[in-house]
């Protein structure tokens, strides 16, 4: 009797779970839709600027302008690419303009050469600077004793509640205002302070590139960030380094900065991305031909005298510009992906 | 290379400048260790054993106090100049580095005439990991070797520069039972092969009798007792001492002496010459227990714990400072497990008696 009951509680409960189980299975399956099918809409919002702007720069203008725009090119437009990429000289020289090159091309005023080798200028220098400052800082906030460590840490922390915004202006001021100490001393580190004489000119080394590198050397959030990386390493691994007589620099290299590199890699391709993104601070700074940035230059080009813009090839341009940042996040998406997490606080 | 600490004492100063309360982790304390010897340096937790470690290192500068190597004063020498060799408690491996890497890490700082070459510091390596039996590991990560494998990665850390002396802390402290075990005879043997004048922390004092040639007890940053751990086990100076080594532990009693005899309760158990009336407490080793029905100490027996040769027998005494009054007697006595009570005689150099307020030992005469 009490077996048979029991069994048939057993039956009971097979049944319930196989129910339960297939129950489970169906919402399971039911859910992976519905997260399917929302990540892949969202994909599509987020992929379509891109996929118009491919298309768009390969339109003609007349298509570009037509009222229901074409999903799909009715005529494959190359030229405006090759218009930007090959310079209207060479292609005169080589006879390929009407074929390779379209005639439009000679008034171009896209100069993607000096834009871009400007951008890598800033961008190169302004991260490698900024990371030495960077891991330096963090590296007294987190090791050294000093007096007043604390408080000066907090100062700058208090720092990152002043809107960006607000700084612009004082920094405009100072990197603008004419015979100023900004560009007197960076202009004149350009020539040496006139040591080899008054024409001599060190490339690049002037005070609108300083104005677009020097304001932005210091970031409080990437110091802290780094600064709380590096409190996590075990402060015994610093005292068996000090039994073995390693200096504290050599310490940063051999054993802080290896361990901290993930974070250095990701305030890297943060920083680098931010220089060749920004648009505002180049235009009130640095918008003449010399100096001018790739987003400012991709901005005023394709402008024809009545104010028109040629889309199509601006889109071309944009297309070219966006690649090499395409491939950065290609390779190091892990990294990207990291830095972006932890610097979410931010926004 | 023998050791030697002068009145060392380091004081930590208070956090907070108003209440005082500074902290003195290390006080008075000198003793010199022989060259070449193995000294275990023992205490509870927070008694200063890590500090005067870090003191002879050289990374925690004394508050006062000298210590010298040899004839050589080395208190104001920076760590890298003493020659010393450290294994942390969590053995500080750097994570990023192989084993190789790890072990070649010390070699790379030395400069001058000492500079090696690529090839000489690979030899060394090699040497040292040979030596705690890892060479065969040389090319893994830290996170890849088992917590005894990374502690010998420690030592061979520490023994490649060929330091003049090996400091350890608690370098067991991770371990489990079965690898402390093994490990402990791995460090005295390494330690026998190189010669080299080592101190190890523990506040294990099992870990520290078994391997250690002459044990420090310390008790907030005073020292205790200096000696061979049997002398110690034997011969305590006060009744922290006796209490903090043996296992089983040391059986304490309220007690007093009488006109030359030692009562514990209302129990005459011992003759004792020599020692004026007074309260006291007394401490029986476990193994100075011998059941006797003619002994003088009655105890309430509770129950017999079989353990092969020996049996523990656990019985309480109301003049016992502990709940329970543990022996350990010969499996040979036949002890009546379901008698009320058990009547021991003691042997009496294994009874000690401390006077009740110092707690230091009073020495008496067997009679
Ligand atoms: N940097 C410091 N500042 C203030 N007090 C300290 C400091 N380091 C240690 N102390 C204090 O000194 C005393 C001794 O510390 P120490 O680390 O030497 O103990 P220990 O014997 O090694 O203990 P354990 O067995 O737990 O490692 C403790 O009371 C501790 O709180
Ligand atoms: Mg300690």
């Amino acid at each position: 009797m009490e077996n048979n009951s029991n069994s048939s509680l057993k039956v009971m409960k097979e049944k319930d779970i196989r129910k339960v189980a297939s129950t489970q299975k169906v919402a399971k399956v039911f859910g992976q839709i519905l997260v399917y099918t929302f990540l892949g809409i969202m994909a599509l919002i987020v992929l379509f600027p891109f996929y118009f702007m491919i298309i768009s720069s390969l339109k003609s203008l007349e298509e570009y302008r037509l009222a229901v725009p074409t999903l799909i090119p009715q005529s494959w437009k190359f030229q405006n690419y090759t218009d930007i990429l090959i310079p209207f000289e060479m292609a005169e020289a080589n006879g390929w303009v009407g074929t390779l090159v379209s005639p439009e091309a000679a008034t171009n005023d896209f100069d993607l050469f000096t834009l871009f080798r400007n951008t890598m200028f800033v961008g190169i220098v302004s991260t490698i600077l900024s990371l030495v400052i960077t891991v330096l800082s963090a590296f007294a906030f987190a090791r050294l004793n000093f007096k007043g460590k604390n408080a000066l840490f907090a100062a700058l922390l208090g720092t990152m509640m002043i809107p960006g915004e607000l700084f612009t202006i004082t920094n405009y001021a100072t990197v603008m205002t004419k015979g100023g100490w900004f560009p007197t001393f960076f202009n004149g580190l350009g020539n040496m302070f006139g040591l080899f004489g008054p024409d001599f000119r060190i490339p690049f080394v002037d005070s609108s590139f300083a104005a677009l590198i020097v304001p932005f050397l210091v970031s409080v959030f990437y110091i802290y960030l780094l600064r709380q990386n590096f409190l996590q390493i075990p402060n015994e691994l610093y005292l068996a380094a000090k039994v073995d007589g390693t200096s504290d620099i050599k310490y940063l290299c051999k054993v802080m900065i290896p361990l901290a590199l993930p974070t250095i890699i990701s305030i890297t391709i943060l920083k680098m991305m931010g220089a060749w993104n920004s648009y505002m601070w180049p235009r009130l700074v640095a918008n003449d031909d010399a100096h001018r940035l790739i987003t400012n230059g991709l901005r005023n080009a394709f402008n024809d005298v009545s104010g028109n813009t040629d889309y199509p090839r601006q889109m071309a341009a944009v297309a070219l510009v966006s690649l090499p940042l395409f491939l950065v996040f290609i390779f190091f998406r892990k990294y990207i992906m990291k830095g972006v997490s932890r610097s979410g606080i931010k926004g | 290379m023998k050791v030697e600490l002068q009145n060392l004492t380091k004081i930590f100063p208070s956090r907070n400048k108003k209440s005082g309360g500074e902290v003195t982790a290390v006080n008075d304390f000198t003793f010199t260790i022989p060259d070449g010897m193995l000294v275990g340096l023992l205490g509870p937790s927070g008694c200063g054993k890590s500090t005067t470690l870090y003191m002879i290192s050289g990374l925690q500068k004394p508050s006062s106090g000298k210590i010298f190597f040899g004839d050589e004063d080395v208190t104001e020498l920076s760590p890298e100049n003493r020659g010393v060799g450290l294994v942390f408690q969590n053995y500080a491996l750097y994570p990023h580095l192989t084993v190789k890497q790890n072990i070649m890490f010390p070699l790379q700082n030395l400069r001058g005439t000492d500079k090696l070459s690529k090839q000489e510091m690979q030899e060394r390596a090699l040497e040292a990991a040979k030596l705690v039996q890892i060479d065969e590991l040389m090319d893994r990560k830290p996170s890849e070797l088992s917590g005894g494998q990374q502690q010998r990665v420690a030592i061979a850390r520490a023994l490649v520069k060929m330091p003049r002396v090996l400091l350890l802390d608690e370098p067991l402290s991770n371990l489990d039972a079965r690898l402390r075990l093994q490990t402990r005879e791995e460090i005295r043997r390494i330690q026998k092969e190189t010669g080299i004048t080592t101190v190890f922390v523990t506040h294990d004092q099992e870990e520290a009798m078994s391997i250690s040639d002459m044990i420090v007890v310390m008790k907030l940053g005073v020292l205790q007792q200096i000696g061979k751990p049997q002398d110690i086990y034997d011969d305590p100076t006060n009744l922290f001492v006796a209490k903090f080594l043996g296992t089983p532990p040391i059986n304490v009693f309220n007690g007093k002496v009488e006109n030359g005899t030692l009562y514990i309760g209302n129990d005459a158990v011992l003759e004792v010459g020599g020692v004026d009336d007074q309260p006291v407490w007394v401490g029986i080793r476990p193994e100075g227990f011998t059941p006797d029905d003619n002994g003088a100490l009655v105890c309430k027996l509770n129950n017999v714990e079989v353990m092969g040769r020996d049996v523990s027998v656990v019985s309480t005494h109301e003049a016992s400072a502990n709940p329970i009054v543990r022996s350990i007697v010969n499996a040979d006595n036949k002890i009546d497990v379901t008698a009320e009570n058990i009547k021991y005689s003691l042997k009496p150099h294994k009874v000690f008696i401390f006077n009740k307020e110092t707690e230091e030992r009073i020495y008496f005469e067997v009679k």
